[in-house]
Formats: structure tokens, sequence, C-alpha cells
């Protein structure tokens, strides 16, 4: 069937199809929260702990709320007087830790807001929020999570431990594996740095608490607005649907927008306190860089690696601690969700990993591009490459023998999840040929012999998507979630204008025109057709406890949600259009005609368009029948992903519905004068199943790999003794630039999914490709200097202490081989 | 206390009083209601606010208002003509040259400088006009394409 724009129908899916969105980004008219203002708009300001841990004496904000132009100041104290502390993630005795959007009693790292200052414009907020004296009395803080957990100074009192969680996740025969392994690989600790995927875009939030009719009005930015509501409407202890948030254009989350709603609170409450009067509140980069949230931390402590004679490993096992910094809020579903990877790309079976999260007093962790995994994916893969450096295996020889095999998927991991599809040798294939590996293998060699430091890395790694919110359980028996689900509405309007919303709030991944290349599928008309709703909105009703836009998911959820809506009014249009034409449902074609979309009878050739449908239904009624009043042509649409709840004791169970991977190469050279790490060589494999939109994709790679190259070389957040924060400016954090950035070799395999509808795999974390690619590149190029890269941040300080000092990352020291 | 001043952005002459500590950024943003030009840092390194003053790309985070009293500014608004994409506009569009779109109206104001001093960059000069330009999407690498794509739309331009 080809229609009139001269395609073949069942073909948008898979196109290059440009963007829907760039119209009013290129032109400067995107609408980000910050563009919003409103009338009689107010401005908050944070007053903010210089302490990493300290008693909070005294707060006075007597002298600012004098100030002309100052509406009203609002205390932690007051806060926890009006509202109950927030849900709490985790069992006893977190479950017990009073947790408020501004300190009260105590402060637990620098940043943490104490105090907050509501004023005519932003200037004067700033003025107002100097004006506020807070007296503190200092107490000792903990900044390393091995030293919280000897709780010699504790975070929350009514913990009464520094301890978060701990769970053993054992599988397999740990013991016989030992046994009979023939080589036992140990090492003594890896740690897994602290760093930001850091959106160009800060916080935002407008809140007005409406005194009329009791409603909270939200125009923000937050990433997960669904999952925000159920934690504000619990503290502010208002209905949930009196709770409206609406998301624009979002520039960028990667996941750290989802952690916006302590400061959602102030806002609304300091507009309660205002008299309704909406308040905005716009986070500097620096208030974000200390106290919105930053990604894991983890050490590997005591690993131990069973392999038999070949190289294969048998076994690890390994005690892990997590640091979530002041307060596990999100966490400590970090805890569990790296297990959607627990085997990584490999095979082995035995396994026990002991797992601990601490707090300690930093900036609050939250889900950050890569979630979780990424720290055990690097874990996993310097594992699989000190092991092949130690047993004297050529790294890609090494994989090959332990990867998941093309022909075991669907393949069950040692903790019960089903990895989809893949190829994994296939990519370390493509990926060799994209880098030009034998040629590069030749001057890597010649190198040497010149006394040039030179290392090839590779860096296999998942992205899971679309998680099993079961798994939560698995941290807390007592949680009330599981599954996963997401909600769209696909309608035709008076007009016959085919409009879609959808509960995602993309920040760039191009939801808009994936979302009408899907519908224009179904219904056999252009993109173009297709109006895709801007943003999240609380009020279109598309929403369940799930939605918004996090872990890798809308290829799968969102995009089944919006085929499941589009898939109904189609139905409904078709039994519709059969009556009009006065045929069968099967003689109705979908098609355009001169007249825009249409339905035609294909045994007459009569046909009516969109308008006429659509205005059958809305508004010239009296011409249907009875039995078609129920049609409505806007149909909502719920996809829930087949999941079953864990095993809680035995942690077992699927947790994740689609394992997209990545195999990247690295060449970087070490130079012997300066110590400066620099790349000389990038590729990059992905493999997502079935593509909806490939620039989209690649685009997402590169973003990925962007961040990736800039955490592992560039990007961390260093904390003092005493916990203040080093790396609070873009100048000291220092984001990566297009003179840091190297040219990116492309390359894309797909073995599309058999659990999602179109073969797709949810995408755009990447795994933290680089992270794994790049350490395993300078392991190489340093292995013969005696070093051990057991960090996941290396530069040229780093290296230098290695190499010269030889203070850190000692080979001898770390890594031990016994053979058996 | 309000300073008066003039200043002409995309053609348009404006007379406005502004507070002496108003930043050019915030001029743009709340008194013209140009919200096209962003903030993202705060401390001249990310580029979001990147406009072009007198035809030299500078951070308007980092310039008060007054100082651009009698200038000539252009915004990512005043790069279009009677609502036709610039040449750089539809290059950064063609290339998937952006994601969430926040970084992009610094991007392209930079490139316009680039390319108004030099027709035909290579790689690297490309990389060193735009290190000035945080983006958090793209890796860089879809607007190098998109500058280049933009070079070759306006040869002979």
């Amino acid at each position: 069937m080809s229609s009139s724009n001269g395609k073949d129908a069942k073909n948008w899916v898979g196109q290059a199809l440009p963007r829907k969105e760039e119209n009013r980004l290129l032109r400067g008219r995107g609408r980000f929260s910050d563009d919003i203002k409103l009338r009689e708009m107010l401005y908050l300001r944070f007053v903010r702990s210089p302490y990493a841990h300290a008693k909070i004496v005294g707060v006075d904000t007597s002298t600012a709320e004098k100030l002309s132009g100052v509406a009203c100041a609002l205390t932690g104290a007051e806060i926890v007087s009006q509202t109950q502390p927030f849900i709490e993630i985790g069992p006893d005795p977190f479950a017990r830790i009073k947790d408020y959007p501004l300190a009260a009693a105590k402060v637990r790292y620098q940043g943490e807001p104490v105090a907050a200052v509501v004023a005519e414009s932003a200037a004067l907020a700033d003025d107002a929020a100097e004006l506020v004296q807070v007296e503190y009395e200092a107490l000792d803080p903990v900044i390393d999570a091995e030293e919280a957990l000897e709780n010699q100074s504790l975070l929350h009192d009514e913990a009464g431990t520094n301890l978060v969680w701990n769970g053993v996740f054992e599988y397999g025969d740990v013991a016989k594996a030992f046994k009979e392994a023939a080589h036992v690989v140990t090492i003594d600790r890896m740690h897994f740095h602290r760093f930001s995927s850091t959106p160009l875009e800060n916080n935002v939030v407008i809140a007005r608490w409406d005194p009329k009719d009791e409603r909270i009005y939200y125009q923000c930015n937050n990433s997960f607005p669904s999952f925000a509501i159920q934690f504000l409407a619990a503290h502010l202890q208002v209905h949930i649907d009196r709770i409206r948030v609406e998301t624009s254009d979002i520039g960028g989350s990667f996941g750290i927008k989802i952690t916006s709603y302590p400061q959602m609170a102030v806002c609304a409450l300091a507009s309660k306190k205002a008299g309704g009067r909406p308040v905005k509140w716009v986070e500097t980069r620096s208030e974000h860089l200390t106290s919105s949230a930053h990604g894991n931390e983890r050490i590997f402590r005591e690993t131990r690696v069973a392999l038999d004679k070949n190289g294969v490993i048998t076994a690890i096992t390994s005690r892990h601690i997590d640091d979530c910094g002041a307060y596990p809020r999100y966490e400590p579903l970090g805890c569990v969700i790296w297990s959607q990877v627990f085997p990584g790309v490999y095979r082995f079976k035995n396994a026990r990993i002991d797992f601990s999260q601490a707090v300690t007093n930093k900036c609050p962790v939250g889900p950050n591009r890569g979630y979780s995994r990424m720290q055990h994916l690097w874990f996993l893969e310097r594992i699989v490459d000190v092991c092949a450096h130690k047993l004297g295996i050529a790294p890609d020889e090494m994989r090959l023998r332990n990867y998941v095999r093309p022909e075991e998927f669907p393949y069950t991991t040692p903790n019960g999840c089903i990895y989809d599809s893949g190829n994994y040798p296939r990519m370390l294939q493509l990926a060799k040929q994209k880098i030009g590996w034998d040629d590069w293998k030749k001057k890597q060699a010649t190198a040497r012999k010149e006394g040039r430091l030179i290392g090839i890395g590779i860096g296999t790694t998942l992205d899971s998507g679309t998680n099993n919110f079961g798994q939560s359980q698995i941290v807390n028996p007592g949680l009330p979630y599981s599954g996963n689900s997401q909600g769209a509405n696909c309608k035709l309007d008076i007009y016959g204008e085919v409009v879609v919303a959808v509960g995602s709030c993309p920040q760039g991944q191009g939801h808009e025109t994936t979302a009408a290349q899907v519908v224009a599928d179904v219904l056999n008309i252009h993109p173009d057709m297709v109006t895709v709703r801007t943003g999240f909105d609380t009020e279109r009703n598309v929403h369940t406890g799930f939605s918004g836009t996090y872990a890798s998911q809308f290829a799968v959820s969102g995009l089944s949600a919006v085929h499941g809506a589009a898939q109904k009014l189609k139905a409904e249009m078709k039994r519709l259009g059969a009556f009009v034409l006065e045929t069968k449902e099967a003689d109705v074609e979908f098609g355009t005609g001169a007249q825009g979309p249409e339905l035609i009878a294909k045994s007459s050739g009569k046909s009516i368009n969109y308008w006429g449908l659509a205005n059958i239904v809305n508004a010239n009624s009296a011409s249907l029948p009875e039995e078609l009043y129920e049609l409505t042509l806007n149909c909502r649409y719920i996809w829930r992903a087949p999941f079953k709840v864990p095993d809680k004791q035995k942690k077992y169970g699927n947790l994740t519905m689609t394992y997209a991977s990545q195999l990247h190469i690295a060449v970087i050279e070490v130079e012997r004068d300066t110590f400066i790490p620099r790349i000389l060589d990038y590729a990059a494999i992905d493999d997502c199943g079935t593509v909806i939109n490939p620039p989209i994709v690649e685009g997402q790679v590169y973003g990925a790999t962007a961040h990736g190259i800039g955490a592992a070389l560039m990007e961390n957040c260093v904390y003092d003794a005493v916990g203040n924060m080093l790396t609070s400016t873009f100048s000291d954090y220092t984001p990566i630039t297009a003179m840091n950035m190297p040219h990116v070799k492309y390359g894309h395999i797909s073995t599309p999914s058999p659990h999602s509808y179109s073969g797709a795999k949810g995408m755009g974390e990447g795994g933290a490709a680089p992270v794994h690619t790049i350490s395993a590149a300078l392991q190489d190029a340093l292995f013969d200097e005696g070093v051990f890269i057991d960090d996941s941040f290396n530069n040229a300080d780093s290296l230098f202490r290695a190499l010269v000092g030889k203070e850190i990352s000692q080979m001898e020291k770390l890594v031990k081989v016994e053979k058996r | 206390m309000n300073v008066p001043m003039k200043v002409t952005v995309n053609g348009k002459l404006h007379a406005l009083d502004v507070e002496p500590r108003m930043l050019l950024v915030e001029m743009v943003r709340e008194q013209l209601d140009l919200t096209g030009t962003h903030v993202g840092c705060d401390t001249t390194y990310c580029g979001a606010c990147t406009v072009l003053l007198n035809g030299a790309a500078v951070k308007s985070c980092t310039m008060f208002a007054v100082q651009a009293d009698g200038a000539e500014i252009t915004t990512v608004e005043g790069l279009e003509k009677d609502g036709q994409l610039h040449p750089i506009q539809k290059a950064f569009g063609d290339a998937y040259g952006l994601q969430c779109g926040y970084c992009t109206p610094g991007l392209m104001l930079s490139t316009l400088q680039l390319l108004s001093e030099n027709k035909q960059p290579d790689e690297k000069d490309m990389r060193k006009a735009i290190a000035g330009n945080t983006c958090r999407c793209t890796g860089y690498q879809n607007v190098l394409k998109a500058m280049q794509l933009a070079a070759q739309n306006m040869k002979g331009a």
C-alpha cells in the first residue's frame, strides 16, 4: 500500500527522521523552566551550611526579613512543625531517620540548606540570604565510607548507625569453584569515584500554593514527577491530586533532576507563606555541584577471583561499600540496582557479593547516568582486565573466553535476570576493525621500544533498561512497588488532528520525534501529521507511578505505551469508518488522500477524512448509532512490563526487560614528561536492538561517551578531610570540552530484543563504557611499570603519584596471584 | 539607583534603566524577555550565555549590562531572517547537532563568529572556537559536523 507521500506503510520506525523539537530549539524559542515568568512572582534563595557536619544552635532570619522587598523567610524548625518527614525507601533503622528539606537540628553536608528567603527579585533574595545568621557547633565529619562504618561519629542519631543497608548476594557454589580453581587472583581494594553527569541547565522550580483551590501548581524540570508527587503529597500532607506538575523543555537531567523534590517542597511552603504568590527557585551551578545529587561512590574490598587453567573465570567474591552521602533518599535502591547486571557480560556462575551502603558527610547521591550498574560493571571489567594481564592472556582473548556466547541468548544470569539478546564477540570484532587493532598493536610495540607508554584497552558494558521496581523489595520487603508501566494517550481531535501525550519528560532524547514515528506507522500517515505534546503534565492523565524519563527505557516503556494507544485509536477509527463507509472493518484501509489523512473502503472507493470522523464523535453525534456510543477517539493506554516480584530471600528474579550493550576500544598514551593521559584513538560500538531513529541513537552514544571520558579523566567530586567540596564550580570540576573530547569512530550492530514489541532496547545511559575502557587502556600502558589501575578516575596527578612517587596503585601490593 | 542605557539588540534599539549590578545576561533575559540566551555555570566556563557584542562572541554572564551601553548585540533570536533559519541553524538541525538544546544558542553564536573570521576552518579551528561552550548531551561530535556543514552552506555567502 502506498500513500500520497510515496512511502510504503509501516516504515517510519527505523528512519533518520529530522527531530520535531529542532524548530523551536534552534530559534531560541524553547520553553525551559527559567524562561517562565508569572504575575506576582517571588524569588527564593537558600541559605546553606558551610560545614559538613554541625549542630544548628540557632537560625535568625529577622534582619533578612526586615529588608525591603523581602516577602518571608523559612527555617528548618518551621518546616518540621508543618510537615511530615520524607518517606524513606530503606528499612529500619534508616526508616526512622528524619529527613526534611531544610535542616533543623543539624547539618550533614556542606551546602545543605538550613533556611530560605523569598523576595521580590532574585538579586534581593541574594542580599537577604546574606543577612540570615546561623550559629553552628561543628561536629566531626566522616568523609570516607569505610570509616563511616566504624560509627565513631553518627550522622543520624535516630538510626544509631551509619550503615544504611547490608545484604549478601550469593549464587552457585563458590567454595567448590575456589577449590577447583587453577588460579586465584586477589585484589585488596578498588575505588569507583564520585562524579556528576551535571546537566547544563540547573534545577528550577516554580511553585504556587493557591489558597483559593488549595492546590499546588509546579512548573519545573524534575525528571521523574510521578515519583516526586508521591514524596511531596506525603510530606506536605495534601491529596496527591492536588499537586499539579508540568515540565516543558528540560536542559538535560541524566538522572540528577529526579531528586529535586526537597527543593520543590520548600518552594511550595514558601508560596503558601507568601499568601499564594508564585515562588521561583533557580539553582546556581555551585548549588548544583555541592547539593543536588552526585553519582554513587563505591569501594571494592578483598576481591577474590577463581579461574580455570584457560583463564575462564569460575567465581568471584567481594565486599562492596557504597557511599550514598548524607541522606539515603532515593537510595538505598542503588544497593540492588547494580545486580541487574550481576555477572556483567560474562559467563561465571558462582559469586558472593557482600554489599553495604554507608552515609557520609557529603552531598547525597542519586541516579546519575549509568546509575549503580556502572560501578559494578567497572569492577568486573577491572577484574577481567587485570586477570588477563597477570595470567599473560591477551585482553581481547580473555574477554572472548569469558563472554556470554551469542547462542546462549536469552541468557539467565546466576541471579535470575534474563539478558534478552546480544553478540559481544561480533561487537569486539567490529570495534577492532574500526580502531585498526592490528595496526595499533604494531605502533604500540614500536612506541614501547622508544620508551613511550601507550596502552590499548577494551571496555564491554551493559545498559539495562526498563527495570522491575519489584527489586526494591529486595532492599525493603515492605515496599509497595513492583513491575513497571507507562501511560500514553492518542486522540483524534475535533478537526482531525492526531495528538499524542505520554508520561515521559524528555531532556533531549527526541521523544516527540520517535513517538510520532511510531504513531505514523500505525495510522499510515506522515509523522508531520502527528502532534506530540511537549513535556509532562499530571493533568493529562497519562502517567502511572513510574512515569518520567530515567533508566534507559523510553524506546520500550514509552513507545510501547504510545504504540498501544495508537492501536486502540486505530481500532476505534476502523469501527467508525466501517459504519460511515457502509462496509466491513476488513474493507477499511488507512491512507492519505487529497483531503489529508483518510479511511477508504477498498470495495467502493468511498472515503472519509480524519476531520469527518472526528466530527461525528465529537460534534455531530446524533448521527451515531447507539452501539458506537462507546467510541471516544481519545484513547488512553497503560503499558505494563511483564514482571514478577523477585524472590526476596534468594535475591533472585528478572530485574530488567532489555539489555543494550556497548563495546569501546581506546588507545591512550601517558606522556612521559607531563604524565597527562592523552587519547590517541577511540571506537564505540553499540547494540540497542531495533533502532527507532538512527541519528538519535548515535547522538546518545556520543553523549554517553563524552560523559564517560570526562568522568574517567577530568570530572571528580573532590572533598577535603573536613568535608569542604573543592570542585564546586565548573572551573574546578572541569566538565569535558571540545578540546578534550576525541573523535569517536562509531559502529552499530543490532540484535533485536525478543522482550519488546518492536525489538528495541532502551539505551542512552551507556553503561559508562569509557570509564571501563580508559582504565583498561591505562592498565595496558602501565602494567610493565608495576601500576595497577585501581581507581576509576585517573589524571596526570594520580598517574605521577603512581609512576614516580609509587605511593598509590602499586600492583605488587594490591594484586596477588596464586597458582594451584 | 538605576542607570539609563541604550543598546541595540537584534537590530532593535532599546532605552533601558538598569541596576548597575545587573548582568548583561539578566538584561537580555529578564528585561527584554529574550530567553533563548541561557545561564549554565555563573563562572564564564560553559558559554550557554554567549551572545555577539559588536560582532564578537562574549559570555553575557560575565559583563554588566551597563558595559553594553551603545553596543550592538545579536542573540539567538536574531539569527533567523523573515522566519527563515540562518544557515548555521539549519546545519545544526540537519547534522543532529543538538539534543536538549540548552547550549545550542551559545554554540551557534560562537560558530557565527568563527565563520565570519574564517570561511574554511579545519577541525582544530572549530574545536578551539567552541572550547568555551560546554555541551553535556552531544559529546561535540555532531556539533563539529554541524559547524562543518554550516561552513559549506555559507561558502560564497
